[in-house]
């Protein structure tokens, strides 16, 4: 990787658009996205890994963008939930099926499952409980968000 | 057009949270803020002897650094006895005892390190009964100096009781003589946390004329208003609060804390915009907290489960600061019973200051905590009976004509069928009355149950309002005070409405921001009473709706206004359908052919003020402090691993006297998510202090939560027994669903288990030390 020092200009593919973005190595993914791309889908949880709110897809796996370095996105594909487009399968699963309360932690797991189902779509119930363990969600009971995404993966 | 009440109508903002749209405080952008960063305590209990800000100032980019000698205030919901920022001593570890505005987060945050602040560390209380010994330090020595905003709240000069209330009723040694079998347990229950996956975040900002604007992720925004405009001594109306969408709140947002903050700091940097944003690990130690419960109770019956007597006493740990615990204390005594007719009965209970993170409201408000004691009481004391634990509560369910413990004689519309609850639950869980069941050598079936029931505490004067107006395509703005939590509570708003004028819910748009300058006054979104308050609120607005476009309508057709219908967005003459007028036609005026006006815009109102509440008698605890009482019954089923002390959670079921379903599914996934809180809260959430008094568990990583794939088999009926006062006549059910959970969890691993479990949380590591009577070294 290249070596970053100071205040740095960076490119990033974020949405397949490419942005600049002034940084300092430091720096966050989660924190440019949301200050200098006006992308909040991506929401701070915990800033720790800890709970999967800041989820974003790095080249189409699920990763916790508050652990990503803005200048170790560099060269890789970004998608936020912004990026989604509004109508994708889990969108609309995710509305019929009431997976979510407050609202503040479904940026993060409609980013997981939209990978589960592009990745794995014929993942069965205890592999897609292994993907989804990476987020919580504190409103509701899980069994919401478990229907939704049994919905869009083929073989549940 | 049928009625969209008992529909299951999907959330009005639903796609913009799917969208990734819907903004949460701190989404708003951050170009042009000064960032506030704040340096709390390590010290539990210690004087300050200096702070020295003299390196942080210096720090390139600081603008300010403010600390408890720049606004010596002190702040509160009921009592004043909290300063924003500590002055002279610090009462927990993680209190704020400076702020710096910077130009960065970066640098507010090294400057923050920088700050020298010398301390003498005072002996600390870390339990209600520590902190009720004789010579326990004060926490408080000028208790009695405080304001009381709440007159009813009465602090004990000299010692750490915030308050006390208590409950008599009926006569406790007649009743205790008359008893067959009698138990005695004392429960204990740690601190834990709302953890809303929001945290608390704050901008402020202040014009050259004075004009304060605030944006927070509140549930309360008038509340912040008004404790802004008294602590600070400025006009309520120069203060403006704005709340977009609310992360989670839980009752964890009603109290106002960062906002006080923000505002200082804004002042020091002359009204410049300023944003106040806490990490998961301040959200957790510096904000508040659940508080902590001890108790001692004794329930004596007759040979056939009649309760005839019962004592309560309570010790409520609301930590450094009493916040809204006193009126905690207040719910529980009221309630202390559960949802049972005991004739004699007494309760005292405390709110008790100790060196922990001082505690706010938090779902149930106590409920869940006192119900967790008395209903494992209950389950002993229906084993000593030798009944089936349903039917003993069966047998002392309160009914129409007993007295609650603040003696308001029961009916049906006040407080619903908890027996009928039972008996629906009994059929939802298949009940043979085992509630063990064998599986193999190690592992056993268990089921608890439990009854819940709550009545709101507001005050007594509690308000909330609502206005309509309507677009130009004849479709309806409804704007209320009410903010979106996630408890859908607009959207049950807007259900009622579209019930009322008979007109289609996609017709309707709902505010889902609130400000405080042009939404009526909701008085807070806490205590589920949206639908009751708000709820008389906006069918007062919809009546007016009606009345006005009746009238225009008798004009226009020349008749008298009862002919008139309206329906379907259209208003016409009752025998002739076929003729009408769309309310895009009609809502702003009507014209006629001949280009002649009739009538006038429709801006239509509902308001609503509690009524018929009082203060409690002092020494009875008689008095009515809430409209009415929400029961339920509910159990839960786990599998026992009596090797290991392990278990896994197979059911949760509910069942409700909701008054009437008004959005099914919605309803049911309230109480589905506050079943889920409950279960995790019971099974492994603690606020676990090291030895010096430290929060050992700040963050996610320590402190465990519930995640997919632990989650049992949720189940949620209803009954429907109508709250005659209430629209359509539901009841409150947004925090009911977590009530009786911790006391089902337990109730099923003491029958799986054998050990009788008095504390919580519920993991194999604390059933293993209560079985084998190892206690923690530290
Ligand atoms: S904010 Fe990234 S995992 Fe919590
Ligand atoms: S919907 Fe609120 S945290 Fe998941």
């Amino acid at each position: 990787m290249k070596y970053y020092e100071g205040d740095c200009v960076i490119e990033l593919d974020v949405n397949n658009e490419i942005r600049k973005a002034t940084v300092r190595p430091s720096d966050v993914l989660l924190d440019v996205l949301r200050e200098q791309f006006g992308l909040t889908g991506a929401k701070p949880g915990c800033k720790n890994g800890d709970c999967g709110t800041c989820t974003i897809l790095m080249d189409g796996l699920p990763a916790k963008a508050c652990l990503v370095l803005a200048v170790e996105a560099v060269g890789h594909k970004i998608l936020t939930v912004e990026g989604l487009g509004g109508h994708t399968p889990i969108q609309e699963a995710f509305v019929q099926y009431n997976a979510f309360q407050c609202g503040y932690c479904t940026s993060g797991f409609l980013m997981v499952c939209h990978a589960l189902a592009e990745r794995k779509p014929n993942a069965d119930e205890y592999e897609m409980e292994k993907w989804l363990q990476s987020n919580i969600c504190r409103c509701t009971s899980y069994q919401e968000i478990r229907e939704a995404v049994k919905s869009v993966l083929k073989h549940i | 057009m049928s009625t969209t009440i008992g529909e299951n109508i999907h959330r009005k903002e639903a796609w913009d949270k799917v969208s990734g749209n819907a903004k949460y405080t701190d989404d708003k952008p951050v170009t042009g803020y000064l960032h506030a960063r704040i340096l709390t305590s390590p010290h539990p209990h210690a004087r300050i002897k200096s702070i020295d800000c003299s390196k942080a100032s210096q720090l390139k980019g600081v603008r300010a650094i403010i600390t408890g000698n720049d606004f010596p205030v002190l702040s509160g919901a009921l009592l004043e006895d909290r300063p924003p920022i500590a002055k002279d001593v610090v009462r927990y570890a993680g209190e704020p005892v400076a702020v710096v505005v910077a130009a960065t987060e970066a640098i507010a945050l090294k400057a923050v390190r920088m700050i020298e602040v010398e301390y003498e560390p005072l002996k600390a209380v870390f339990s209600t009964g520590e902190a009720l010994k004789k010579d326990a330090p004060l926490l408080h020595p000028d208790l009695g100096e405080y304001k009381r905003i709440q007159k009813d709240v009465q602090p004990v000069e000299y010692s750490n009781i915030a308050s006390k209330f208590q409950i008599r009723k009926g006569n406790i040694e007649e009743g205790f003589s008359e008893s067959y079998a009698v138990i005695e347990r004392n429960y204990k229950l740690p601190p834990s946390d709302h953890l809303a996956m929001e945290v608390r975040a704050v901008r402020a900002e202040i014009s050259v004329d004075g004009k304060i604007k605030i944006e927070t992720s509140s549930q309360a925004p008038y509340t912040v208003v008004k404790q802004l405009s008294s602590c600070f001594q400025i006009p309520a109306g120069n203060i403006e609060v704005n709340v977009p969408f609310v992360g989670g709140a839980f009752g964890g947002k009603a109290p106002v804390t960062l906002e006080f903050l923000a505002y200082m700091a804004c002042v020091k940097v002359n009204g410049a915009p300023v944003r106040l944003t806490v990490s998961r690990e301040e959200d957790m130690a510096t904000a508040p907290c659940r508080l902590g419960l001890e108790a001692a109770i004794k329930i004596g019956a007759k040979s056939d489960g009649t309760i005839t007597a019962a004592t309560f006493t309570f010790y409520l740990d609301t930590g450094a600061y009493s916040d809204i615990s006193p009126y905690m204390s207040k719910a529980i005594a009221v309630d202390c019973t559960g949802p049972y007719n005991i004739p004699n009965l007494s309760c005292d209970s405390y709110c008790i200051y100790t060196n922990h993170t001082y505690s706010t409201s938090y779902r149930g408000f106590g409920h869940l905590c006192y119900t967790f004691c008395v209903e494992r009481a209950m389950e002993d004391l229906a084993e000593k009976c030798g009944m089936d634990p349903v039917d003993f509560r069966k047998t002392n369910a309160i009914r129409p004509g007993d007295l609650t413990p603040n003696q308001v004689v029961s009916t049906y519309s006040n407080t619903g069928n908890p027996e009928l609850c039972l008996e629906k639950l009994k059929t939802l869980l298949h009940w043979d009355g085992r509630r063990v069941k064998r599986i193999d050598n190690n592992r056993v079936l268990a089921t608890g149950i439990a009854c819940l029931w709550k009545s709101a505490t507001p005050p007594t004067n509690a308000v909330s309002g609502s206005i309509i107006t309507f677009n130009s395509d004849g479709s309806l703005n409804l704007n209320t005070g009410v903010v979106e939590i996630g408890s859908g509570g607009q959207t049950n708003l807007a259900q009622m409405i579209a019930d009322r004028l008979k007109m289609d819910i996609k017709d309707i748009h709902i505010s889902l921001a609130v400000n405080t300058r042009l939404n009526p006054e909701h008085y807070k979104t806490v205590a589920s009473m949206t639908n009751y308050m708000a709820g008389n609120a906006v069918m007062k607005a919809a009546n007016d709706v009606l009345e006005q476009l009746k009238t225009m309508g008798a004009q226009i057709y020349s008749c008298a206004p009862e002919e008139i219908e309206v329906a379907d967005s259209k208003v016409f003459k009752k025998e002739q359908p076929d003729q009408y007028i769309e309310f895009k036609d009609i809502v702003s005026g009507y014209q006629t052919q001949n280009g002649t006006s009739i009538g006038e815009p429709v801006i239509a109102k509902g308001s609503f003020l509690l009524k018929g509440l009082s203060k409690l008698e002092p020494n009875t605890g008689k008095g009515r402090t809430g409209p009415a009482w929400t029961v339920g019954a509910q159990a839960v089923e786990i599998e026992f691993n009596q090797s290991d002390y392990t278990y896994k959670i197979i059911k949760a079921a509910t069942v409700m006297d909701v008054g009437k379903v008004i959005n099914p599914n919605g309803m049911k996934e309230i109480i589905y998510g506050g079943m889920s809180m409950g279960l995790s809260m019971s099974s492994r959430e603690v606020y676990e202090y090291n030895k010096e008094g430290r929060l050992n568990t700040p963050n996610l990583r320590t402190y465990k939560l519930l995640h997919i794939g632990e989650e049992p088999l949720y189940q949620v009926e209803f009954v429907e027994t109508p709250q005659t006062d209430s629209p359509f006549g539901s009841r409150s059910i947004s925090e009911h669903g977590i009530i009786g959970i911790p006391a089902a969890l337990g109730n099923a691993l003491a029958a799986a288990s054998g050990i009788p479990i008095q504390e919580l949380p519920l993991t194999p590591e604390h059933l293993w030390r209560a079985k084998e009577g190892i206690h923690d070294s530290k």
